[in-house]
C-alpha cells in the first residue's frame, strides 16, 4: 500500500504545486506523453502521485480514495458538508489566493454592508414581488454567509461563468464570485461589500479523515510532514 | 430504528385515530413544484429539501412537509369548517446532521375553523396530548401572536417595527436591530456619509440592473428619516425581553402576562386569546399546570407560525421532537389568493413515537 496524493492535473495550479513541493525536496513530475495523467514522486519512499481536476480532489478525499490533496480551501467548503469530519487542513501553501466576495452595483450608493444589503433584499421584494437574486456557483458558502447574517428574502441563481455580466443582463441583482485583483468587479461597475470576504481561499494540503491510513501510511506521512516542515 | 413496516404501521394507526375524530383523509403529491416553497421558505428550503426536475413541471421538490399542500387544496377547494388529516413521508437533507434519516414519516391533523380560534388551538393539542400520553414527554408550548403584538406596539416608525417583524424568526438578527433602534449600538458603517449633500457625487459608475435609481433614493431618504428617529424607549425594550424570555407553566404565565400587559397594552388582546386559550384547554381536559410555556417557543422554526405553537419532546438529545405545530393564518392569507382562514394544526412522527415506546418498554 502506498499513501495517495491527490494534485491538480493541469495549468499554474499544477506547477506552483510541483514548486511547492520541489522547493522543499519532494519532486513530484508528470510522467509519459503530454495528455496521460500519471505520476511520479521521487525524494520519499510510499507516496503515489494521482492527478486529478481541482475541483473533484475535494470529493476524492471525503470519499477517501486519496489519502492527501491539493486543492483550494473554497472548493472543500463549498462541496463538502461538514468538511471538518471529512478532512483535515494541513498546511496552506501560499498561493492560489482568492476572496470569495459578494458584489453589488457599484450605484448602489446606498449599500456598504451585508446589513444594507439585507434590508434591499426586503424592498426589493415588495417592490418586484420576487426575491433578490445573486449570481453565484458557491451555493452552500454563500447561503451559510447570508444565515449567519441574518439575511432574508434573497435567492441564488446559479451562474458558472461570467457571474460579474449577470446584473448588467438583470439576470441577477447582486453576485457572489472569486476574486484576486477586484479588476473584473471594477469593469463590470461591481463594488465589494464591507466586513470582509466571506472566505478567503488559497491551495491547501489536506488530508482525508476517512481515507485508510496503515500503519506503514502513518509513517510515510510523519516523514512527509517532516520533511514539508508541517507541524500539526 | 424501528422497521419501515412497523412506522408504517403506527402511521396508519394514528390516521385511523385522527379519522375519528372527524378528519378527512387527504393524500398529497410527494413532488411538489419548488417555486411555491422557495417563494414562502426562501433559500434555507433549497439547503433542505431534495430539488429535482421534471420536463414539465420545471423545478420540483421532494414533499418538505404536509402543510403547504393541504393548505393549498383547502383554499382551492374546501368546505369550512374543516379538519384534514394525513400520513406519508417528507423528505428534508440532514446535511448538518448524518445520524438523523433524511426521509420519515409525519402523520398530521389540521383544523380550518374562523369560529373560535382559542378552541381549535385547543382541540389540536388536547388530540396530541391525549395520543401522545403515559410516554413521559415534555411538552412546551409558546405564542407567537403574544410577540407580534408585543412588536406591533412598539413607540416607534412603522419602518422599524416591520423590519423587527420580519427578522422575528432570526432571533440573532432581530436583536441586532432592536440594540440599534434602542441606541444601544452605534449606525452601521456607511450611514453617516448618507446623511446629507448628495450621495451620488462622483459617482461615475452607471445604474445597472433592476433595482432602478429612484428605488436607491428611496432608500436614502428612508434612511435620513431613520437618523431622525428618537431610539425605541428603553422600558419597552426591557419588557419585550421579558415577554421573551418568559418560561413558566401555563397557569403561571397567564397572571405574568396581564403584569406585563399593564405596562405594554398592545399585547392585552393577545393576553385575552391567551387566558380563552387556557380555559378551552382545561375543558379539553388538558391541566394548564403541566404544561410549560416558553417566551421565545416556536421563533427557530419555519417561519409560518404567527401563533399559537407547541412541540412535544422525549427528554434524549438524540431524537427530535415526537411532534410539532401551531397557528399559521397568515400561511392560508399568502396561498389563499387574496382569501385567508385561521388555520392551526401539527404532526406526529410515529418513528420516534415507536422509538420511545420501544425504549420505555
Amino acid at each position: 500500500m502506498s499513501v495517495k496524493l491527490g494534485v491538480p492535473s493541469k495549468g499554474r495550479l499544477m506547477e506552483k504545486t510541483f514548486d511547492w513541493f520541489a522547493d522543499r525536496g519532494v519532486k513530484l513530475s508528470r510522467t509519459g506523453s503530454d495528455r496521460e495523467y500519471a505520476g511520479a514522486v521521487e525524494g520519499i519512499e510510499g507516496i503515489e502521485l494521482v492527478l486529478l481536476s481541482a475541483g473533484e480532489i475535494p470529493r476524492e478525499l471525503a470519499a477517501g480514495r486519496i489519502h492527501l490533496g491539493v486543492t483550494g480551501s473554497d472548493l472543500v467548503r463549498e462541496k463538502l458538508a461538514l468538511w471538518e469530519e471529512k478532512v483535515v487542513e494541513l498546511e496552506p501553501m501560499g498561493f492560489g489566493h482568492a476572496d470569495l466576495v459578494i458584489a453589488v452595483p457599484r450605484a448602489w450608493v446606498d449599500v456598504t454592508t451585508i446589513d444594507d444589503l439585507d434590508a434591499v433584499a426586503a424592498a426589493f421584494r415588495r417592490r418586484h414581488g420576487f426575491r433578490l437574486r445573486i449570481a453565484t456557483k458557491y451555493h452552500r458558502l454563500i447561503r451559510d454567509y447570508l444565515r449567519a447574517g441574518g439575511v432574508a428574502d434573497y435567492q441564488l441563481v446559479d451562474s458558472q461563468g461570467a457571474t460579474e455580466g449577470t446584473v448588467k443582463n438583470e439576470t441577477a441583482e447582486a453576485i457572489a464570485d472569486i476574486t484576486s485583483t477586484g479588476e473584473t468587479l471594477r469593469a463590470n461597475h461591481l463594488k465589494i461589500l464591507s466586513g470582509g470576504p466571506v472566505h478567503r481561499s488559497q491551495a491547501t494540503l489536506f488530508k482525508s479523515r476517512q481515507a485508510d491510513w496503515t500503519p506503514e501510511d502513518r509513517m510515510v506521512l510523519a516523514h512527509l510532514k517532516a520533511m514539508l516542515q508541517i507541524e500539526r | 430504528m424501528a422497521e419501515k413496516a412497523a412506522i408504517r404501521a403506527e402511521a396508519a394507526r394514528l390516521l385511523t385515530l385522527f379519522e375519528g375524530q372527524g378528519a378527512s383523509v387527504v393524500e398529497t403529491p410527494i413532488l411538489q413544484p419548488a417555486e411555491t416553497l422557495l417563494d414562502l421558505y426562501g433559500e434555507d428550503i433549497r439547503a433542505r429539501a431534495y430539488v429535482t426536475s421534471d420536463p414539465a413541471m420545471g423545478e420540483a421538490m421532494l414533499r418538505p412537509d404536509f402543510t403547504v399542500p393541504v393548505v393549498e387544496m383547502h383554499m382551492a377547494e374546501g368546505a369550512e369548517p374543516a379538519r384534514y388529516t394525513y400520513a406519508g413521508e417528507v423528505f428534508r437533507k440532514q446535511e448538518d446532521d448524518p445520524h438523523r434519516t433524511p426521509e420519515y414519516f409525519q402523520v398530521g391533523y389540521e383544523v380550518f375553523d374562523r369560529e373560535d380560534p382559542a378552541a381549535a388551538d385547543a382541540e389540536v393539542f388536547a388530540l396530541f396530548h391525549e395520543t401522545l400520553s403515559g410516554l413521559g414527554l415534555r411538552a412546551a408550548t409558546g405564542d407567537m401572536g403574544l410577540l407580534m403584538a408585543a412588536v406591533a406596539g412598539l413607540t416607534t416608525t412603522d419602518r422599524r417595527r416591520r423590519a423587527l417583524m420580519r427578522h422575528l424568526w432570526r432571533p440573532r438578527r432581530f436583536r441586532v436591530l432592536l440594540d440599534r433602534f434602542a441606541g444601544r449600538t452605534p449606525s452601521p458603517e456607511g450611514r453617516e456619509a448618507l446623511a446629507k449633500g448628495d450621495p451620488f457625487d462622483g459617482m461615475d459608475a452607471p445604474v445597472i440592473g433592476l433595482r432602478d435609481r429612484a428605488e436607491i433614493e428611496e432608500r436614502i431618504a428612508a434612511l435620513r428619516e431613520d437618523m431622525a428617529t428618537p431610539p425605541i424607549p428603553e422600558g419597552e425594550v426591557e419588557l419585550l425581553g421579558d415577554l421573551m424570555g418568559l418560561r413558566e407553566t401555563l397557569d403561571n404565565v397567564c397572571e405574568h402576562l396581564r403584569d406585563i400587559a399593564v405596562d405594554m397594552p398592545a399585547i392585552s388582546d393577545a393576553v385575552e386569546r391567551f387566558a380563552a386559550r387556557n380555559e378551552a384547554l382545561k375543558k379539553r381536559g388538558v391541566d394548564p399546570s403541566e404544561i410549560d410555556f416558553e417566551g421565545s417557543f416556536g421563533r427557530t422554526t419555519l417561519e409560518y407560525y404567527d401563533g399559537f405553537v407547541f412541540g412535544f419532546h422525549a427528554d434524549r438529545h438524540d431524537l427530535p421532537p415526537v411532534a410539532t405545530g401551531g397557528r399559521y393564518d397568515a400561511l392560508t392569507r399568502v396561498l389563499g389568493g387574496g382569501r385567508e382562514i385561521p388555520a392551526v394544526g401539527g404532526v406526529i412522527r410515529p418513528e420516534v413515537l415507536l422509538e420511545i415506546r420501544g425504549a420505555g418498554a
